[in-house]
């Protein structure tokens, strides 16, 4: 029988017990909500499998009590003992249907009118009239008599004639005593005694006898032989699959993880002894023990691609179905994970890649019309990450429709218009995980009824794991389920570190690099921060015994130099983690940990090892959130890598120079003025300071290095930072490149004067920081009232910066300064806020958007709905995000302007727009 | 490895519900020259000396975790549960291992004694004077001859929310 045809038989056998009992317990108690979805959903469930299958007839029975069921949900109909019963009624038809099917792997012919017609009927709200007349015309086709019937007519005839030729068989075979020995089985085998007794009769010749014998026997023979055929079928299917709790396999588990042990402790013992005569059976122990071991662990571990078995059918019928083409790609379809686990989330990856055919993507035409391909792709991936397992489900379809999903949820009382405002559109994506919740704009015999992704949400919480939608409008949309590693098998890397031993996932391993003296990779050290570099990019390491804080029991004694660096991945983020030794790799058997140590985040589990010592799993996410500064919750980390990918478009011009000992420096381009060389000699000192005359002023000279002594001649480069009139230069060794790059500052310095480290070219490279060295040309050079020579009227004006990152705050600052405001930097929106208390008056302020705690959009609106001095203050938006939804949200928040925070010369435009329209309203 | 094997629990121990004229059944170990006893039916085994795993960055009363025939058991140092100091490293100490909701704990102790049978009339609730801590752990005491014994309760010991506000 197909395997598909199987399960569904199983799969469907099973929900209609259980719906036998719901649905009683339903009538005895019909205001339990959950009771009553819970039933729709296994009909549903039930209709939808049909649907696939290909079996109209159990399909449209299913449909239509669905529709009552339906209407019960949504309180429409009340629950009564009639419907219930009818309801009841179609579930039997479903049952004898089902049997047929079993049979005969067909349904039978025919239909169920009278009975559709009553749910149908019952589903209006008419059943009261309809009921009495309807039943006995309800009464479905008795689905037993084709099978039998189907049964009896193949076999007839061949098989009797087959037991006449076995009989025939058997008499030449066996000399006439024998006859008596058969007479007896065939007696038993008949119905009548009459005919048989005639067999009993001893009769030399055999022949006649046998011809006498035939027709009731051959009868008899072979109705047993049919039915005994129907029974074998039946207990075939039956036997396929078997259930066994969970809880035996466990200790079945237990057990050999026990003789696994002890053999090795034998083997142990024999390879101490040259010669024995245990050799030969501990070997073959050894070998019964290794696959015994290896069958239990199949038991409960298998391929993530047997529950995407149906699917490749499943995304095929719908493509037809649904007349669009879909191509379904199924990535790490060998990514194993315990049985249980898989057996419930099956479902609701089927109601996920469903729900992505049928609302996700578009027709063939729509896609075309927005330059996407025909064919619509949907793409599974399923890999292990850091003690979890990941499965994605990603369509290229059109995204969802955030404004859909607001006008239902309004529609359904879920929420009201304001609510919605306030809400981010990754909390209004979480209304479609919510009960009845359905955005499509008809319900499709595919989905659409509401049932699907709150299942898919209760499924997949029921197993403790998580589900994340992403979406973009017009791209697609992705779902995330991460489930955790309860008991699955990893392969794990086992390191040691202060004596200790620890186990990493090898699924996070990303490579090995052995770090010494004599080795081509060094640790190299930033304020005390242990990193490396490791072509071309600085990884930042991790000391695994100052993370544990373990002491090293040696007593030190075996401090050699070397050091090995578990280069380790989580998500996007690599780091190392620094070991004193290296193992092997060994597959482990994740146990969780004991419940008074689960709040320690760096474990994911323990294990015990081949030689029975117990070990604990290290958990890299843990770690990396303990670190690094992934110490952000999920939803801000997420924020973050869109923040980052639009930071990493977003090239700069860099000035690469050397200066003082150690890495190169860089400045962004756009704060320098002019590059110099000047003359040494003509350098003078005026006010202790090193000045040289340049441009008919003095202009003073600064060194990076506060030590640096100026040589007496020759020529030094210098960086020139101009602001009107003023100037200053910066003293470096060497000017070595302008590149473009993005400026990514992975280190943060606490240094005065720069700004972080970056690897840029190629090379860890310091950034500095110009406004430190601008004030010390001048101390005041931020708060002067430089006196504009070119433009006499225009009094400086004041700009606000509120940004969170420093990096920002510092590039911002000098730059709007040379630009000619006098800027004040703060750090969030309530430091903001306080300066406006304290009476400071702005011309104009400058917001970030995305910053902890107030956002610029709640900042801005603090500011014009406050009623405070500054609500007439014209504001500017600074955001990584100036898509045209970004800029009406801001325009509503109270933004005058929306700037993307790159774009230097946008802002400074902008600025002088919003201030000069200013002062033309004033 | 293990000295004895007892039954394994089979029936949750009736240790907090003593009657008078009944007796119970405990399992005796000392710590620090004090007598202890812990209700038979909650042993699942004493071990000898074992290899522990130290776990980092654990609560300090958790000693490590250990291999007992393929579950992982995590051991307790009792000592430091009661506010004592630690054993001596150079003293084996021995284990009694017991069954909390499904994970097993192992107990360190000093050394495990015999199985006693007390008379519930010896029996005592806890001085209203007794350490704190110890009061939090015990449910009361026997008196026997020559000594007393302090009964420990074994989900209390191990409820680590209350040690770690100790």
């Amino acid at each position: 029988m197909d395997d598909l045809l199987s399960e569904f038989l199983t799969e469907t056998n099973e929900n209609l017990s259980v719906l036998d009992v719901e649905l009683v317990r339903l009538e005895q108690n019909p205001n339990n909500p959950e009771l009553l979805s819970n039933i729709f959903r296994l009909v549903h469930t039930i209709k939808g499998t049909c649907g696939f299958l290909g079996l109209p007839r159990l399909e449209k029975v299913a449909h239509a009590s669905e529709n009552v069921l339906g209407k019960f949900r949504d309180g429409e109909l009340t629950i009564n003992p009639e419907a219930v019963s009818l309801i009841l009624q179609a579930l039997d038809t479903i049952k004898s249907l089902l049997a047929v099917l079993e049979a005969t792997e067909a349904e039978p012919p025919g239909d169920d009118l009278p009975l559709i017609e009553r749910l149908n009927l019952c589903a209006e709200g008419k059943l009261g009239a309809a009921a009495a007349p309807a039943k006995p015309a309800a009464a479905p086709v008795p689905p037993p008599a084709p099978a039998v019937a189907a049964a009896e007519e193949t076999p007839v005839s061949s098989s009797g004639n087959l037991t006449l030729d076995e009989l025939e068989a058997i008499w030449n075979a066996t000399p006439g005593p024998t006859s008596t020995a058969l007479a007896p089985v065939a007696a038993e085998a008949a119905d009548e005694p009459a005919p048989s007794h005639d067999l009993v009769v001893p009769d030399p010749d055999p022949v006649p006898a046998a011809a006498k014998m035939p027709a009731p026997a051959a009868e008899a023979a072979s109705g047993a032989g049919a039915g005994g055929e129907a029974a074998t079928k039946e207990s075939a299917v039956a036997a396929q699959t078997i259930r066994v709790n969970v809880d035996l396999l466990e200790n079945l588990m237990t057990m050999v993880s026990e003789l696994v042990l002890t053999r090795n402790q034998l083997l142990q013992i024999l390879r101490s002894q040259k010669e024995s005569e245990f050799a030969a059976p501990l070997q073959r122990l050894n070998h019964v023990t290794s696959e015994l071991q290896e069958g239990v662990m199949k038991t409960r571990m298998q391929p993530i691609g047997n529950a995407w078995a149906k699917l490749p059918r499943l995304v095929r019928d719908l493509s037809h179905e649904l007349g669009k083409k879909i191509d379904l790609q199924m990535l790490g379809a060998d990514t194993e994970l315990d049985r249980q686990v898989l057996e419930l989330i099956k479902d609701p990856l089927t109601h996920m890649v469903r729900n992505s055919a049928d609302h996700g993507l578009e027709v063939p035409a729509d896609r075309v019309r927005s330059g996407k391909s025909e064919t619509g792709r949907i793409t599974l991936n399923a890999y292990h990450e850091g003690g979890h397992i990941i499965i994605e489900i990603q369509d290229d379809g059109k995204g969802l429709a955030i404004d859909r999903i607001k006008q239902k949820a309004i529609q359904n009382g879920m929420a009201s218009e304001g609510e919605l405002a306030a809400m981010s559109d990754q909390q209004i994506i979480q209304f479609i995980m919510k009960p009845g919740f359905s955005t499509a704009a008809k319900v499709t015999n595919v989905s659409g009824r509401g049932v699907g992704m709150d299942v898919v949400k209760t499924n997949i919480e029921k197993i403790g794991g998580t589900i994340e939608i992403k979406s973009q409008q017009g791209k697609g949309s992705t779902f995330v389920i991460k489930i955790p590693l309860t008991l699955a098998i990893v392969s794990a890397l086992i390191v040691e570190c202060a004596g200790e031993r620890f186990a990493i996932p090898q699924i996070s391993v990303v490579e090995l690099v052995r770090a010494a003296a004599d080795s081509e990779h060094t640790i190299e050290r930033l304020k005390g921060t242990p990193v490396l570099r490791l072509r071309n990019r600085l990884l930042p390491l991790v000391s695994l015994q100052e993370l544990l804080r373990l002491d090293d029991q040696e007593g030190g004694e075996k401090k050699t130099d070397e050091t090995f660096i578990v280069v380790t991945q989580v998500g996007t983020y690599t780091f190392g983690i620094m070991v004193d030794r290296v193992f092997d790799t060994e597959e482990i058997v994740v146990k969780p940990v004991a419940p008074i140590l689960r709040h320690i985040e760096m474990f994911s589990g323990n294990t015990i090892l081949g030689d029975g010592s117990v070990i604990m799993i290290l958990d890299p996410n843990g770690i990396a959130s303990a670190t690094g500064e992934m110490a952000m919750g999920e939803t801000a980390s997420k924020e973050a890598t869109s923040v980052q990918a639009t930071r990493q478009e977003d090239k700069m011009a860099l000035l690469l120079f050397r200066a003082g000992a150690g890495a190169p420096k860089a400045v962004p381009l756009s704060l320098v003025a002019r590059l110099e060389d000047v003359d040494l000699a003509s350098v003078e000192s005026s006010n202790g300071m090193p000045v040289v005359q340049y441009r008919g002023k003095l202009m003073p000279l600064v060194p990076i290095d506060p030590g640096f002594m100026i040589g007496q001649e020759g020529r030094q480069p210098v960086l020139v930072f101009a602001d009107g009139d003023r100037s200053m230069g910066l003293i470096v060794d060497e000017i070595v490149d302008i590149v473009e790059e993005r400026l990514v500052v992975q280190l943060t310095a606490d240094r005065p004067g720069l700004m972080g480290s970056a690897i840029i070219a190629g090379k860890a490279t310091d950034v500095i920081d110009a406004g430190f060295f601008l004030t010390q040309a001048y101390k005041d050079w931020f708060g002067s009232s430089s006196t504009d020579g070119y433009e006499e009227e225009r009094t400086l004006q004041r700009v606000l910066l509120v940004d969170d990152s420093p990096f920002f705050r510092n590039l911002l600052t000098p730059l709007l300064s040379v630009a000619g405001y006098d800027v004040t930097a703060v750090e969030n929106a309530n430091e903001a806020l306080a300066l406006c208390e304290a009476g400071e008056d702005f011309d104009v302020i400058v917001s970030d958007i995305e910053m902890p705690g107030m956002s610029g959009f709640d900042f801005a609106e603090a500011v014009r709905q406050g009623g405070t001095r500054w609500s007439g203050t014209p504001m500017v938006a600074l955001s990584s995000h100036a898509s045209p939804r970004d800029l009406d949200r801001g325009r509503q928040a109270g933004f005058t302007d929306y700037v993307a925070k790159f774009d230097r010369d946008a802002l400074l435009y902008a600025l002088q727009q919003t201030l000069s329209e200013q002062k033309g309203a004033a | 490895m293990s000295n004895a094997k007892l039954p394994a629990t089979t029936k949750k121990s009736k240790g907090d519900e003593i009657t008078s004229g009944g007796s119970q059944d405990y399992v005796t170990m000392t710590i620090a020259d004090q007598l202890f006893g812990i209700p038979v039916l909650q042993v699942q085994d004493v071990l000898g000396h074992q290899r522990i795993t130290r776990i980092p960055l654990a609560p300090p009363e958790v000693a490590g975790s250990l291999n007992l025939r393929g579950r992982i058991v995590t051991a307790i140092d009792v000592r430091l549960r009661l506010g004592l100091t630690s054993r001596p490293k150079d003293k084996p100490g021995m284990s009694i291992v017991v069954d909390l909701r499904g994970e097993l704990y192992s107990l360190m102790v000093d050394s495990v004694g015999e199985v006693l049978s007390l008379s519930n009339d010896d029996f005592e609730r806890n001085p209203a004077t007794l350490d704190p801590r110890w009061r939090e752990v015990s449910t009361g005491i026997y008196r026997l001859n020559g000594q007393l014994m302090v009964v420990l309760d074994v989900p209390r010991l191990l409820n680590f929310t209350t040690m770690e506000a100790a």
